[in-house]
């Protein structure tokens, strides 16, 4: 197959189908053929975006979301690095606590925003809190999962040469671990700033979330995309940006 | 491959109860739930406020209270309505969309990246043009979960349908199979172990959005329910009702895992195609 030309017309497949899309919705805009409130033409959340940028709200609203992130994640890296690190050196205690971790994880956490919102009201404590919980499954499963597949052969090696339990850690465990500990640091951060975004979006007096309600509701739909936009460049830039990140502590030659 | 890191227990030979919990794993999975939920309950009497938190005993006891309330019923039966619906149109969307672009290189490359630019945008970040565009009642939470459930059945059909053999599909073509048939004798037994996969992680992220957003916005709702409990100061009651959803989404998604152990058992394990993520 003449897979350099194929992957030529592929592309430019992709960026038409992108570049039409557009331009039908700038069509429908600006003909008025589709409710300015239900899709607002790109050309309006452009420059909203533009107009957007140049004022301070944006900025309150994403420090509010940005720091209910950061403590959220610290509190969910510090229980689950830790209580993942206690349950995956043994053996057993894994086989006994790994599927009870996974089956409550199963459960979308979502059903329990409800008694956070009770627990801790609707300022941002309930925020870190709901998007602690999201962040720590991942994080504590990952962990488990990376200590307790390190080949028996290190450990075993490093046991008959003497390393006591820091140097094992220090040594064996964490190097051998940390793939897929940063894997799972890097889907609790993306998780927990999702979750964050939602728990705002159904109860919450700051921060994005709740800001692309607000608009939603008074019909400022034209701002409300412009927001919606911001939200998910910074999404993607985390995404991003933890990818790399990620891609610093994998094993060379891995693949993974 | 696990580790056994911790020396062999050499102390003093442990008791009964001790040496039950530290060799049968079931045994000592129970023994945990029931000291989280002993737990809860000590602390639900002494240190938590009763108004915002409720113990174990409380919530089971307002359990026969909640259910039979004809309006939490219909809530119930409701959101299980949108489930499925949202589950099921997951499923044949997913189908449609990804077995065609699936099977032939050149579809795979053109519209894999175009798929995967719409699965990285965080959906939850246009929940409310969803209500803007389907209203607050069941075709807005339907919606929402089809966007949720349908990117894991598409990406995992996608990646099923890649490992047709061309040679199965030439030697089903030259004997006369019909387009069909050959869907239905050749494709869909090639990809079911992925494509069961795919309804398992389908189903968790279909639960994930039908609930957000009937938690969102709910016009009776489970969502209506659990903020009037709430803002009543009722917490036994919404403790009950979040335990049935919780119940709901565990056989739910027990359902899907158990149809996908049936779907797969004639493969070894591990055989499974991966997610191209």
């Amino acid at each position: 197959m003449n897979s350099m030309s194929s992957g030529w017309q592929a592309r430019a497949i992709q960026i038409g189908f992108v570049a039409a899309l557009f331009l039908l919705w700038d069509f429908a805009g600006e003909r008025k053929l589709i409710n300015a409130i239900l899709l607002p033409a790109p050309r309006a959340v452009f420059w909203k975006f533009i107009a957007l940028a140049q004022t301070s709200a944006l900025y309150t609203h994403l420090l509010v979301t940005l720091m209910e992130l950061v403590l959220g994640f610290l509190i969910a890296a510090a229980a689950g690095l830790s209580l993942g690190y206690f349950i995956g050196r043994s053996r057993y205690g894994t086989i006994v606590f790994e599927p009870l971790l996974a089956g409550v994880f199963a459960v979308p956490i979502v059903i329990f925003l409800p008694i956070f919102l009770l627990f801790f009201g609707i300022g941002p404590s309930s925020k870190i809190a709901f998007g602690a919980t999201y962040a720590f499954f991942p994080i504590v499963l990952n962990t488990i999962g990376g200590i307790s597949q390190v080949d028996d052969r290190y450990v075993r090696v490093a046991r008959a040469m003497g390393a006591d339990d820091v140097q094992m850690f220090r040594r064996v465990l964490l190097p051998a671990a940390l793939p897929v500990i940063v894997t799972g640091l890097r889907i609790g951060c993306i998780i927990g700033f999702l979750s964050i975004i939602g728990s705002e979006m159904i109860a919450g007096i700051d921060g994005l979330g709740s800001q692309i309600v607000r608009l939603g509701e008074a019909m400022n739909t034209a701002e409300m995309f412009a927001y919606i936009l911001f939200v998910i460049f910074f999404a993607i830039l985390l995404n991003t940006g933890l990818s790399h990140l990620q891609a610093r502590f994998a094993i060379p030659g891995d693949g993974r | 491959m696990s580790v056994a890191i911790e020396p062999a227990i050499t102390a003093a030979p442990p008791s009964g109860l001790w040496r039950r919990l530290a060799s049968d794993a079931l045994f000592a999975r129970i023994a945990v739930i029931i000291f989280v939920l002993l737990l809860w309950e000590i602390a639900g009497h002494t240190v938590f406020d009763r108004d915002f938190i409720s113990p174990p005993s409380a919530i089971i006891a307002a359990l026969p209270r909640v259910l039979s309330d004809p309006n939490i019923l219909w809530a119930l039966s409701v959101t299980f309505y949108e489930l499925v619906v949202a589950f099921f149109l997951a499923l044949v969307g997913g189908l449609l969309i990804g077995i065609p672009v699936g099977l032939h290189g050149f579809t795979t490359r053109s519209a894999l990246p175009l798929i995967l630019l719409a699965y990285s945008i965080p959906q939850v970040t246009i929940l409310p043009l969803f209500v803007l565009w389907f209203g607050v009642e069941s075709a807005s939470k339907i919606a929402f979960g089809v966007s949720h459930g349908i990117f894991p059945v598409i990406l995992n059909v996608i990646a099923g349908a890649q490992t047709v053999e061309a040679a199965h599909l030439t030697a089903a073509r030259s004997m006369g199979a019909t387009r069909f048939q050959i869907l239905r004798r050749v494709i869909l037994p090639h990809m079911t172990p992925s494509l069961f996969a795919g309804l398992r992680l389908g189903m968790a992220a279909t639960l994930l959005g039908v609930l957000l957003a009937e938690l969102y916005v709910s016009t009776g709702g489970i969502g209506y329910y659990t903020k009037l409990y709430s803002e009543s100061f009722d917490p036994p009651a919404m403790f009950a009702l979040v335990t049935c959803l919780a119940l709901m989404a565990v056989i739910l998604n027990e359902t899907v895992r158990r149809a996908e152990k049936r779907a797969s058992f004639w493969r070894t394990q591990g055989d499974g195609p991966q997610s191209p993520r």
